[in-house]
């Protein structure tokens, strides 16, 4: 099977709602910082980020700037663009966040011919604007 | 230990109407194939519809997340004149074998006499299941998995089978052993949805829908409604049919799995699971039994791949073996007279091949084998495990006995 080029999805369509607990998260993203719940009290990470630590129970948040790379963990190779069904290649990734233990995004994937994608590979962030001037992280191969 | 409801309840009446491709069930509505399936069970277990008097359900009552129905409309429309019970296991399609352990619940408090058990499904246009992720409306949880186009449940799936692959080296070989060993027990069940042999070239030839999984990894997108009666042991006596006695169900799980695939935060060797460890632990501490005591299993099958993580989970074979096990041929039903080394699995093709009404059809399949009168009868059956999920929490599992 010959995939080719993996592309993320377009960022006209997608659209994302926060809460209080969230909202910190996709802010820093604004900023192209990509950062993680972590315990105020603590110091475990969590994600998504939730109102209480499930180590302490606390609600104490910090949301530290990681180095914004990871490890992909698993992933899909997907041929059709979920709104218009028009083919479109993209690979949906499970990415271990470098500098939050336990944590993970799930994500795009981009830069790589999907048939070449491997777990374990190393992976950086990269910034997609999507609607409502927010932005989501997507990955591309690379430390 | 052994559980203090062992055997004191039992099925005693199975229901369903026919089966039918996504959307070809209109101008039927849900609450017209609901009552349909309830009042087939009632005919079968020899009751009356207004004997009912409990609902014990799963997926928070809805109809496959899709329409609606509940205690109230149903009583309403069967003209059920009273109702002492009325629950629901939360969560998704992972509470369908464990339904019916909330009816032993409400049966042993004595809140109840005889409880109903149903799932309705009705994929419109308007409302398909298979990309019910993408379709949601964004909220601030699922903003963290929806926008990477992992838009149905098999999608989120396949990322969970690429991990196994990984670990353990299973082979899309083993994936299409399940689909194909499942749909050799189509071909005389007259409801079924694919009857005809699946070939290798034809699975191979199917389109990859979140590589690695294929449309025929995918399970069908059917409409339909099952039913199922469960009343205590001692009332069962009065009823038509032979009881399947609930030997043992239990739902839930642990944290480990979680919200499972909607979160994506499993650590291995949980994420390269069914998450059904949890449950399966607890058939066996109610019964002593292990998986290898089961003479059929009727595994919750929305995706090849997870039947085969199940297998791991219940110990039909060891965590990482499931891809070896399967590809030996374990999980074939050869006939009435088998005696190899497996246990059949999915003996009415489950969802894959006969129906998806997110797993009922299991539930009846393992009423139906221990009563003997299965059309892919396994000998002598005496004990039918059937399990709900993977999903999110909680997941469930079922072992009915012969009485």
């Amino acid at each position: 099977m010959v995939y080719g080029a993996a592309r993320a999805l377009p960022g006209t369509g997608i659209q994302i709602t926060t809460n209080p607990d969230t909202e910190p998260f996709w802010e820093a993203a604004k900023e192209h910082r990509l950062t993680a719940c972590q315990c105020g009290n603590c110091g475990h990470f969590r994600m998504p980020p939730t109102a209480y630590c499930p180590e302490c129970q606390s609600t104490e948040k910090k949301w530290p700037t990681l180095p914004g790379t990871g490890t992909l963990f698993s992933y899909a190779i997907c041929t059709k663009d979920p709104k218009t069904g028009e083919p479109y290649v993209y690979v949906p990734v499970v990415v271990d966040l470098d500098g939050a233990p336990g944590t993970r995004l799930v994500s795009n994937l981009t830069g790589i011919d999907a048939d070449d994608v491997k777990i374990g590979m190393k992976l950086t962030v990269d910034w997609n604007p999507i609607e409502g001037d927010w932005v989501l992280p997507v990955f591309r191969p690379g430390a | 230990m052994t559980w203090v409801n062992q055997d004191k309840c039992a099925i005693v009446g199975v229901g369903a109407t026919d089966y039918y491709v996504r959307g070809k069930s209109w101008p039927r509505t849900i609450n017209d194939m609901a009552g349909d399936a309830i009042l087939k069970a009632c005919a079968d277990a020899g009751i009356s519809v207004k004997q009912i008097d409990g609902f014990a359900y799963y997926s928070t009552a809805g109809a496959g997340y899709l329409d609606k129905f509940d205690t109230a409309s149903l009583m309403e429309t069967l003209g059920i004149p009273n109702v002492s019970f009325s629950a629901t296991l939360t969560s998704g399609g992972g509470g369908c074998a464990g339904a019916p352990g909330l009816a032993v619940a409400g049966l042993m408090n004595e809140d109840c006499k005889y409880v109903v058990t149903v799932m309705a499904l009705q994929q419109l246009p308007q409302h398909r299941l298979g990309v019910v992720f993408g379709a949601s409306a964004p909220n601030a949880e699922n903003s963290f998995l929806q926008p990477s186009g992992l838009v149905g449940p098999g999608h989120l799936m396949s990322v969970l089978a690429r991990r196994h692959m990984h670990l353990y080296g299973t082979t899309r070989d083993a994936f299409k052993e399940i689909v194909q060993a499942t749909r050799a027990n189509t071909h005389n069940r007259p409801k079924a949805i694919r009857k005809n042999p699946l070939t290798d070239e034809e699975y191979w030839n199917s389109p990859m829908l979140a590589d690695p999984l294929c449309r025929l990894d995918f399970c069908l997108e059917t409409d339909g409604a099952v039913a199922v009666i469960t009343t205590t042991t001692e009332r069962a006596k009065d009823c038509k049919q032979p009881p399947a006695l609930i030997h043992a169900v239990a739902h839930g799980g642990s944290r480990e799995w979680g919200r499972a695939f909607a979160w994506m935060g499993m650590p291995d060797p949980d994420f390269a699971s069914s998450g059904h460890e949890f449950v399966a632990n607890r058939l066996w501490e109610q019964t002593g039994l292990t998986a290898k005591d089961m003479d059929v299993a009727l595994l919750y099958d929305h995706f090849s791949a997870m039947v085969l993580m199940q297998l791991e989970d219940y110990g039909f074979c060891k965590k990482g073996e499931g891809n070896d096990y399967v590809l030996g041929g374990n999980i074939r039903y050869d006939g009435p007279g088998k005696k190899g080394g497996g246990v059949p699995v999915n003996t009415h093709g489950g969802n894959l091949n006969e129906c998806y009404i997110i797993g009922m059809t299991h539930v009846v399949e393992a009423v139906e084998q221990v009563r003997g009168t299965a059309i892919n009868q396994v000998e002598n059956a005496e004990l039918a495990l059937a399990t709900g999920g993977p999903a999110s929490l909680p997941v469930s599992g079922l072992i009915l006995r012969r009485a």
